[in-house]
């Protein structure tokens, strides 16, 4: 089962970050988004090519008021 | 006499003005007065938290009215699905970002809610990809009633960082040991709490600030603690180079109104910081000349 920001998900293994990103209405070059797998980050240079691996943990965060 | 009266015609020189700040209008030596941090010169001393406010047109109401061009910006989960849908008063992520955008403000993300060094890093890294900026407000907290840093875990942060390109500016304490190992690790300016987040009890050790200021060369933000402006301007006069203001002004009843009280107060205080306040002393010195008094009796 893959996380997506804590909760389980009907993500697969294989499935790309972009594509991910994509089922959340987010544009490729959506400013304010970053995404993190397993604790590493994914640069969005990588959304595209980077796939996640079974059981994963996705973290998806955006841009928020605080501070 | 007919002068005074025409003191409000309009003229070139204030026209050239209107965009200026209330205090500072006639500005003569203090023009090169700039703060600069990490080789970028900011022209307003006072930076803008965006968290609290109810809403977004008041945050862009008060950024505006504040004359900030440096404000913070956090980084959370996407709502998904079920529970946690719903940004609430807080607005649609994208509205936020275009929002500042449009304001033309510099973005210094932070960390807030981290706990650990491995935390932070990795939220700056996050920030760094989201925001396209290399700045980063490190924050790491150790204690959850007083949010006050986690001073071992800061630095450790900080010095990896700075050694992956990041311009970092931490929040700490009012240490100012502490302010110079940040300093010695490569970070481009130390944020020191006045007292804890969101207390609004102003500045508790006026005294460690001064000697923070004489411990390190980089800017000297105060970070955390304000509640009114004359906590601002207190800080100013202390000689830090700049002031963060979030809750003050967001949870105030006016924001835009603090806004402005806490832009003027900034500038007031660096001006009298400039000026040089004369010596307390304990007993009165008299202002009006002494010699010449009238002597009406024996």
């Amino acid at each position: 089962m893959i996380l997506l920001n804590g909760q389980p998900s009907e993500l697969s293994p294989g499935e790309s970050v972009a594509r991910v990103l994509a089922r959340l209405d987010l544009a490729r070059d959506a400013r304010g988004v970053a995404v993190a797998v397993d604790g590493e980050i994914v640069p969005r240079a990588h959304w595209e090519s980077f796939t996640l691996p079974a059981d994963a943990r996705v973290e998806v965060l955006t841009a928020m008021q605080g501070g | 006499m007919i002068r005074l009266q025409m003191r409000s015609a309009p003229s070139t020189s204030k026209a050239s003005h209107s965009a200026e700040s209330p205090v500072a209008s006639q500005r003569t030596g203090e023009q090169a007065d700039r703060l600069v941090i990490a080789g970028r010169e900011l022209h307003s001393r006072l930076l803008l938290g965006t968290g609290g406010f109810s809403s977004l047109e008041l945050m862009a109401a008060a950024i505006a009215a504040s004359g900030s061009e440096l404000v913070t910006v956090a980084l959370r989960r996407l709502p998904v699905g079920g529970s946690g849908s719903g940004g609430g008063a807080e607005g649609s992520p994208a509205a936020l970002i275009e929002l500042l955008a449009d304001a033309g403000v510099l973005l210094l993300p932070n960390t807030a809610g981290c706990h650990t060094a491995r935390d932070a890093v990795l939220t700056a890294k996050l920030a760094r990809d989201a925001f396209q900026t290399d700045w980063i407000k490190l924050e790491v907290i150790g204690d959850e009633d007083t949010l006050l840093p986690d001073a071992p875990e800061l630095l450790r942060a900080a010095e990896e960082l700075v050694a992956d390109g990041f311009t970092v500016l931490p929040y700490t304490t009012d240490d100012p040991v502490l302010a110079r190992r940040l300093q010695d690790v490569g970070c481009a300016a130390v944020m020191p709490l006045g007292s804890p987040i969101g207390s609004g009890m102003g500045i508790r050790n006026p005294y460690n600030l001064a000697l923070i200021r004489e411990a390190v060369h980089v800017p000297v933000v105060l970070d955390a603690g304000i509640g009114t402006a004359s906590d601002a301007a207190l800080a100013m006069e202390l000689g830090c180079d700049a002031v963060m203001a979030a809750s003050a002004i967001a949870r105030a009843q006016d924001p835009v109104r603090m806004a402005r009280a806490m832009r003027a107060a900034v500038e007031a205080g660096r001006l009298a910081h400039g000026a040089g306040r004369i010596p307390r002393r304990h007993y009165a010195s008299a202002s009006t000349p002494q010699e010449g008094r009238a002597e009406f009796f024996d």
